[in-house]
């Protein structure tokens, strides 16, 4: 919303001594964020004059239109520029920057040769002199708006200083010169002046019959002012033109820009119908059969029956509150107006805003509610200037529906300042809560004004009041000190398990949990991990579903890197994943003024699916960087699996592996770790074709743990340590290349007895006849109690390695 | 034994302790002539099987060749030791400067960090870390913070919605919902912060992603004023940006909290916005139960990224989303 300062000051008697930067500071201390200062003028320098068109000569040999003009400037004799636009006659007033003016861009003005003449000045249009946009033709002033020779300057009145403002959901009635004035007279505490108060004395006399309104719903009041005899070729007045330039608007016609300039000046959007255009009465409400309706913006809208319209006996001819139909504008032979002012229901109007796509200044307005007096006297308003610029002439004015009043709220002064930590003295609260348009009782009933239907509990009488006394002036105390608080024993462990990674070499990542239907397949996802939600409004139609692992964000983020010169890659992600475990149900929404009930709640909770968080990496190239010591190896599915191990162990939990055909990993490559009967993470080497797909060096692994999985370990009980010597023994065993390792060690185990205190695979040699191979392993006995004998390490280390015998067939291996 | 022999001993073992030229000859020397199988060692066991007499003449003859012997060892010992003090060693020089350690540098998002050094901030000082899902239920991030369906406040937030739409299930535009989801399953006092993940259908651009992290506070307790508010934004700002920071509360608009302020930051020489704050609107407290007769309280909201674009000075937010590695390694674990 833009506030030109001219405006401002009709309404709020800001001294000339405040500087702009000055009321844009008050702006913003009284909760009016200041986008933009607009210093109009600032950067023109004149001579700006009006000049009377004399003579107009074409000159014929150039491509585009091209004119010499001859102009009289008030200067005596006659004085010649070249101009390119056409829209003007002899006898027209124009705007002419004299030889030595600087326009705005820093641009001189100074006699010049061109076309074989001497142009001795230059003719502008708008946008020449950044008044707006506009630069079809040049700027044309009608008679009787100034003379010849007076300063353009004054004319135009464009030294101005313009406000942008950003203005909150909350605060409608600031979408009005009569609003932001309002706040700026109490921000500087000045004198305020009411726009409202003049048409409030407006009286009309009936000289015929007109269109009658009829209000079935999404209305509260709805005003119909009929006009006749409306001159249309009557012209905007120049002051009114600029006024809607300055707001950022066009000037269209005298018609439209009244009922502009009324919903700037007061904040109620008005609409003008051609009255010819409407057959019978016009009501506010719905349509019953769906069909097509074109919109001032040419859109063919398709309405059905929860629009709200504006209708005449047989069509609709405006989406309420939104945007009027191009059948029923006002045209260039208008002769016969009726006025539309309704006070809208807020909601209905977000809808039919929301439903179209259509943001328009109307709907903004509605949507954040406009005073419901208004739509009686900005009608009036609009009435008055119609008759007093147009022509126009009074025919009737009918209205249906009452002005809904705001509601009565008793505070305890008290509470303010309770609420803001500082005190207020009671007379203050009233002054201030009376200058912000409130009636407060001598026991501080409190009735807002009818432009406030925001403030309807004491908490927003708190805020009027810290807003105007500043919220600087709150103090800065710190709360009580609650109770002692800590992490959870999850978060501790997702942070152990970060920087424990980041420590090894790898680095964190953050993908967008976005992905697509073909990325899901190619990864070969099946069941659960393959089925997601959607989004029902993507950024892209390239990823319009949600992630069910963490592995194609890492891998994609792997490639981006590679593709940047990155040789090797150890990363991870700690991060939510989104399985379809449970059908999104229809929505529960209990009514708000209450805490719903255990039952509500439960369903509330229960509706939204679970979504575990994981932590998932990806590891590619080399181990180590290049070196002067030596050739680095790769990284290997050990690797993968050795992270996930030591992530475990630091967790305290115990697990069993096993190998396992999970995708995307290899399916002779890939670990499943399970704990306390689950499987709770997987690592191993990337299947080829997911290699191939992200362009990933060759055997890249990874792993991808479900945090919400694992189980908080009990708490440790502690073993005393001995200080008795362990006695070592090496055994090599020769089993089948099939038998896998850790079966070998488990039932070493098993046959060592409780005294072995570790047991070590120290080789594996592959190269023996007859598809065997050797495992060598150390074992370590240790007695809490004593030395152990010769003879009772030999039998340990006998009854071990009978136990891989008898389990695995292992041969002990003679040198 | 003849004195001669005694004393070629002597001159051997001194030839050879002289003559050798590191610590390793000289050990070979020493054992040779001075340890067990040493000729002077054989003759002192040999004194055993000598008359008393001849133990007194012999035993002079070779104790003082033992001592001749040992002096000499001395002095070799410590003239090879200077030589390898102040030869050998700066010889065996190596450039220390070679890269010692391969290993790849890793290192935590940074966002991480943030989100780790905010959690320790307030943990510090009672607060709790909750946490929530990032699909939501739309109650809970839209209705239950007094934000009604086609309210404007629900535009003003480009939500992702999911499908089917009739389930209201979004993904979560403020980490707010984690503070209804605490006041409606624990008793006051409460004092909480919910960092995580949010969502909003902006282009990603320099300053905007889709994706991105806020913080949130939340005090629910007996007497809770909007300037305990102040305390702790003034508190937590110096955390995050130096203890020189300065912060200013604007009036602005929530719908979940009334009255509602932007908080700004005076950092690098200018206002900066950083967040949004206010007292809890007593209307979310009564749907969570909350009995605004006894209780108050205060809630703030920043984003994570923006925190950290302005504290380290990042540019733009693709650094942020995309990965590189380049850019995470920057910071390594925070310390």
């Amino acid at each position: 919303m833009r506030a030109p300062l001219s405006w401002l000051k009709e309404h709020a008697e800001i001294p000339d001594s405040f500087s702009s930067t000055e009321i844009a500071d008050a702006f913003i201390r009284v909760g009016f964020e200041v986008e933009e200062i607009i210093y109009q003028g600032r950067d023109l320098t004149g001579p700006l004059v009006i000049g009377q068109v004399i003579s107009i000569e074409e000159i014929a040999d150039s491509k585009k239109p091209i004119r010499f003009v001859g102009l009289d400037c008030g200067e005596g004799a006659t004085r010649f520029v070249i101009c390119g636009a056409t829209n003007f006659l002899v006898g027209d007033l124009v705007v002419v920057a004299l030889p030595g003016a600087i326009l705005p861009g820093n641009f001189a003005i100074s006699a010049r040769q061109t076309y074989g003449k001497t142009s001795d000045g230059m003719i502008c249009s708008s946008r020449e002199l950044a008044l707006s946009e506009e630069h079809s033709g040049i700027i044309v002033v009608q008679h009787g708006e100034a003379k010849i020779g007076d300063d353009a300057t004054q004319t135009l009145d464009i030294n101005d200083v313009i406000f942008d403002i950003s203005i909150n959901p909350d605060r409608g009635y600031a979408l009005s010169i009569r609003g932001l004035a309002r706040e700026i007279a109490a921000a500087l505490n000045v004198a305020f002046i009411d726009p409202a108060d003049s048409p409030a004395k407006l009286k009309f006399v009936d000289t015929g019959k007109g269109v009658k309104p009829v209000l079935k719903a999404g209305a509260t009041q709805f005003y119909l002012r009929t006009l006749g005899d409306f001159n249309p070729k009557a012209v905007t007045p120049l002051w009114l033109a600029r006024r809607i330039e300055k707001m950022g608007m066009r000037p269209i016609s005298l018609a439209v820009d009244i009922t502009n300039y009324v919903m700037l000046e007061l904040g109620q959007p008005l609409h003008a119908f051609d009255a010819e255009k409407i057959s019978g009465d016009l009501s506010i409400g719905h349509i019953k059969n769906p069909q097509k309706f074109t919109t001032l913006d040419g859109q063919i809208r398709d309405l059905d029956s929860e629009d709200l319209v504006v209708m005449d006996d047989k069509h609709p001819l405006a989406l309420a509150g939104t945007m009027g139909g191009q059948d029923s504008q006002i045209r260039e032979s208008t002769t016969s107006i009726v006025i539309e002012a309704a006070c809208f229901d807020p909601t209905a109007i977000a809808r039919n805003s929301r439903k179209h796509k259509i943001s328009s200044e109307a709907s903004r307005r509605f949507e954040r509610s406009v005073d419901p007096l208004m739509a009686q006297l900005a009608s009036g308003r609009c009435a008055q200037l119609l008759i007093e610029f147009g022509g126009a002439r009074h025919i009737q004015t009918l209205d249906t529906g009452a002005a809904i009043s705001t509601s009565s709220v008793k505070i305890d002064p008290t509470y303010i300042a309770c609420t803001l930590g500082v005190d207020v003295a009671p007379q203050e609260i009233r002054r201030i809560l009376t200058v912000m348009g409130c009636n407060v009782s001598p026991d501080f009933v409190i009735t807002p004004p009818s432009w406030r239907a925001d403030l309807n509990q004491p908490a927003d009488f708190a805020e009027e009041v810290a807003r105007m006394i500043g919220y600087e002036s709150i103090p800065s105390i710190l709360p009580p000190r609650p109770k002692q608080a800590s992490l959870t024993p999850f978060q501790k462990r997702r942070r152990v398990f970060a920087a424990s990674l980041a420590a090894q070499g790898l680095s964190e990542i953050q993908t967008f949990p976005f992905t697509n239907d073909s990325i899901i397949a190619s990864m070969g996802y099946s069941g659960e991990r393959a089925s997601t939600y959607r989004l029902a409004n993507p950024m892209s139609e390239e990823f319009p579903v949600l992630r069910t692992h963490l592995l194609p964000g890492l891998a994609a983020v792997a490639q981006r890197n590679i593709g940047r010169g990155a040789k090797d890659i150890a990363i991870f992600e700690i991060g939510s994943i989104f399985r379809n475990s449970q059908a999104l149900s229809p929505a529960i929404s209990p009514a708000t003024d209450r805490k719903p009930s255990e039952k509500e709640l439960e369903n509330i909770f229960k509706s939204v699916p679970q979504q575990h968080l994981h932590l998932g990496a990806l590891l590619a190239g080399k181990i180590e960087g290049e070196s002067w010591r030596g050739k680095a190896r790769s990284f290997d599915l050990y690797d993968a699996i050795a992270h996930v191990e030591r992530l475990l162990e630091l967790s305290n939990l115990s697990w069993l592996q096993e190998r396992s055909d999970f995708a995307p990993w290899h399916p002779g490559r890939c670990v499943e770790f399970i704990v306390e009967g689950k499987a709770v993470a997987h690592a191993g080497e990337l299947h080829p074709r997911v290699v191939a797909q992200f362009s990933l060096p060759a055997r890249a692994v990874a792993f991808v743990i479900n945090l919400d999985a694992l189980p908080v370990a009990p708490i440790v009980r502690a073993q005393s340590v001995a200080p008795m010597p362990p006695a070592i023994q090496d055994v090599a065993l020769i089993v089948d290349s099939a038998v896998r390792a850790r079966d070998v060690e488990n039932a070493l185990r098993e046959g060592a007895g409780a005294l072995l205190e570790s047991i070590t695979l120290f080789d594996r040699y592959e190269k023996l006849a007859d598809g065997k191979i050797s495992l060598a392993f150390t074992l370590v006995f240790r007695s809490p109690d004593r030395t152990l004998t010769g003879d009772e390490i030999s039998a340990m280390r006998e009854a071990a390695t009978h136990r891989a015998l008898v389990v695995c067939g292992a041969v002990v291996r003679t040198a | 034994m003849h004195r001669d022999d005694v004393a070629t001993w002597v001159s051997d073992a001194q030839k050879a302790f002289n003559s050798a030229k590191d610590l390793n000859q000289l050990k070979t020397a020493r054992i040779a002539h001075s340890g067990d199988k040493s000729p002077i060692a054989l003759a002192s066991r040999g004194l055993a099987s000598l008359t008393p007499q001849e133990k007194i003449t012999q035993g002079k003859i070779i104790g003082d060749a033992k001592s001749a012997i040992a002096l000499a060892l001395a002095g070799a010992t410590s003239a090879l030791e200077a030589l390898r003090d102040s030869k050998i060693l700066l010889e065996e020089i190596l450039d220390v400067t070679l890269p010692s350690n391969r290993a790849h540098k890793g290192g935590l998002h940074p966002i991480s960090i943030m989100k780790n050094e905010i959690s320790d901030f307030f943990i510090e000082q009672g607060y709790s870390v909750e946490e929530g899902p990032e699909m939501e239920s739309g109650w809970l991030n839209f209705d239950a913070l007094n934000i009604p369906a086609d309210h404007p406040a629900r535009t003003m937030q480009d939500t992702f919605f999911l499908e089917p739409l009739e389930s209201g299930i979004v993904l979560r535009t403020q980490t707010s919902p984690v503070q209804i989801r605490t006041m409606l399953t624990c008793e006051p006092p409460i004092y909480i912060i919910s960092p995580g993940r949010t969502f909003r259908a902006d282009e990603l651009d320099s300053t905007h992603s889709p994706v991105f992290h806020q913080v949130e506070g939340l005090v629910i307790d007996r007497g809770i004023t909007m300037a305990h508010l102040k305390g702790v934004l003034d508190n937590f700002a110096r955390a995050m940006f130096g203890e020189d920071v300065t912060t200013r509360l604007r009036p602005s608009y929530f719908p979940f909290t009334e009255p509602s302020a932007e908080v700004d930051v005076f950092f690098s020489g200018r206002w900066i916005e950083w967040g949004g704050c206010g007292m809890v609107n007593p209307k979310v407290l009564q749907t969570c139960g909350i009995d605004t007769e006894i209780f108050s309280g205060f809630a703030f909201g920043m984003g994570i990224e923006r925190t950290l674009m302005v504290r380290h000075g990042v540019q733009d937010m693709h650094d942020i989303v995309e990965g590189d590695l380049r850019f995470t390694r920057q910071f390594g674990v925070g310390l």
